[in-house]
């Protein structure tokens, strides 16, 4: 398993290493130590390999991953899984503000809190965040699903379109047209899947709020055609 | 985009490693800002003793005979030790003011950078690792510092544009955002007795501090009433003369990470700030909550 040490090499040695690998290639593992909250660290991943990170990251770790499994045994800054595609990212730590900002698609895990603006804008991916989320989170959010096992701050959902939410703790407050909705069966059987997915076996999916759109601001409202 | 550095010693025996440590933290965030850099030490205070930190752009003029001219129009003993473009003047607390009038009429091309009885300030334009060269910050030991990497948004890239900025006795501001009502801010702090030597915005934050506190406020409670008087986007770390605060305004858009252990509390606009501190791998790091006030003193 090819080991990079970040104190001595490069970033961009690791970063090319990963991006080198091709379908069939032998070498799928790859460990990362001393990262010191590096950038970038295993960015645009386009493998199905498996890198573990040993340490705390800056931002954009596992940038724009696609089908990669990057597990970071520590924290991450902001930005972690931004515009993922599809792959599996694990933070044991925390993570600083807009995790999984506009992912496509994939699984984000944080075992710690995650900050604001996580999922902001989330095309599609899944996050299961195990601790506390910020305010403003899933600001805009089009698609995919958000858990939360924790509380929620201020402003959960703002503008939110067809993204899903669930929270099993408190929410500070609700964004514009974000509101509270019946946990239907399918809603039950989506949560446990996703729980089983990102490895939670201590939270049943009854214990959970689902929030999403209430789809008002979707079309024009033409009583509110005096105020522009 | 800037970088901002804090650190707070709890432990004695550190003490003589502040500016070490604060300067490689310093260094670390240069890609944050490389355009100017400065750092606030809080040095060891003793009772009735003040310093003023001056800076001049002809440093070889300006500080020549000036102990022997400030001791002869002020009739007390000064010293003074130069460090590059700085000076730092020690005199008796008591003739602080007095000093700084005396300070005009001598040396007009003199600027007055802070003053108090610990803090000492350095700024310049270039790389922070230029600017703690030039003033050998890393030999100089204190109690608590802030430090600050400048790429400027606001107002000219100029040593008086670089931060710390510090607008009262032993205080001192670091900030990383920028502030969209600080010209209306300035004009009231202006009919409140306060002056300015910049159009920074940075400055107002620093004299609206100075003037919560100069009216009866606490650091805790002057930050607090910053939440609803500052506008716009804002990390600050501040520095008295015993104490260190942080705060973020309420959408907190700036980077801020801390580390707290037994013997320190840190800032670092990144954890990349934090790697080369003692006992960073079992500290207690989290990112600081928006609209909250956070501070410690000795």
């Amino acid at each position: 398993m090819p080991t990079f040490d970040l104190a001595s090499v490069p970033l961009r040695d690791l970063n090319q290493a990963l991006h080198a690998v091709g379908a069939g290639a032998n070498e799928t593992e790859f460990e990362v130590i001393n990262p010191r909250g590096a950038h970038a660290v295993a960015v645009g991943i386009d493998a199905p390999v498996r890198v573990d990170v040993h340490g705390s990251v800056g931002y954009y770790c596992a940038g724009m991953n696609a089908e990669a499994t990057v597990t970071v045994h520590g924290s991450v800054g902001p930005g972690v899984a931004e515009n993922m595609m599809s792959g599996t990212v694990v933070v044991k730590g925390d993570a600083s503000q807009y995790a999984g900002a506009t992912g496509h698609g994939g699984l984000l895990v944080i075992e710690g809190n995650a900050s604001s603006r996580c999922g902001i804008s989330m095309k599609g991916i899944d996050i299961v965040v195990k601790g506390n989320i910020g305010h403003m989170s899933a600001f805009m959010a089009q698609a995919g699903n958000l858990v939360v096992l924790g509380d929620a701050g201020d402003a959960l959902g703002d503008s939110l379109y067809e993204a899903k939410l669930f929270v099993r703790g408190e929410v500070k407050s609700l964004g514009a047209d974000c509101v509270k909705k019946k946990m239907r069966p399918k809603h039950l059987a989506l949560l446990a899947d996703l729980l089983a997915k990102a490895g939670v076996t201590d939270a049943k999916p009854e214990e959970f709020t689902r929030y999403g759109s209430a789809r008002a601001l979707y079309h024009f409202n033409i009583d509110n055609v005096d105020a522009y | 985009m800037c970088g901002i550095v804090g650190l707070f010693l709890k432990d004695k025996a550190l003490e003589p490693r502040l500016g070490a440590l604060l300067s490689d933290m310093l260094i670390t965030m240069t890609d944050r800002g490389p355009d100017s850099a400065g750092i606030a030490i809080y040095g060891p205070s003793e009772a009735g003793a003040g310093k003023i930190t001056v800076q001049s752009a002809d440093p070889a003029s300006d500080f020549k005979g000036l102990k022997a001219a400030l001791a002869k129009k002020l009739g007390v003993a000064v010293s003074v030790s130069v460090r590059a473009t700085h000076a730092v003047i020690a005199v008796d607390v008591a003739k602080l003011d007095e000093t700084r009038t005396v300070l005009k009429e001598l040396r007009p091309g003199v600027t007055v950078m802070g003053s108090g009885e610990s803090v000492e300030i350095y700024k310049e334009v270039g790389l922070p690792q230029d600017v703690a060269e030039r003033f050998k910050i890393g030999a100089m030991g204190g109690t608590h510092g802030i430090g600050h990497t400048r790429m400027a948004t606001e107002s000219a890239v100029t040593t008086f544009g670089a931060h710390p900025f510090s607008t009262g006795p032993d205080q001192c501001l670091v900030h990383n955002g920028s502030l969209s009502n600080h010209n209306n801010l300035r004009r009231e702090l202006v009919r409140n007795g306060l002056s300015f030597e910049t159009e920074n915005d940075t400055e107002v934050a620093a004299a609206y501090l100075s003037h919560k506190l100069a009216t009866g406020s606490n650091l805790g409670a002057a930050l607090e009433s910053g939440l609803s008087d500052l506008d716009g986007f804002y990390t600050f770390v501040v520095g008295t003369k015993s104490g260190f605060g942080v705060l973020r305004d309420p959408i907190a858009c700036k980077p801020a990470v801390m580390a707290e252990t037994d013997e320190y509390v840190a800032f670092g606009s990144e954890y990349r700030a934090l790697v080369n501190l003692p006992g960073i791998e079992t500290a207690r790091v989290w990112e600081p909550e928006p609209a909250t006030v956070y501070f410690w003193e000795h």
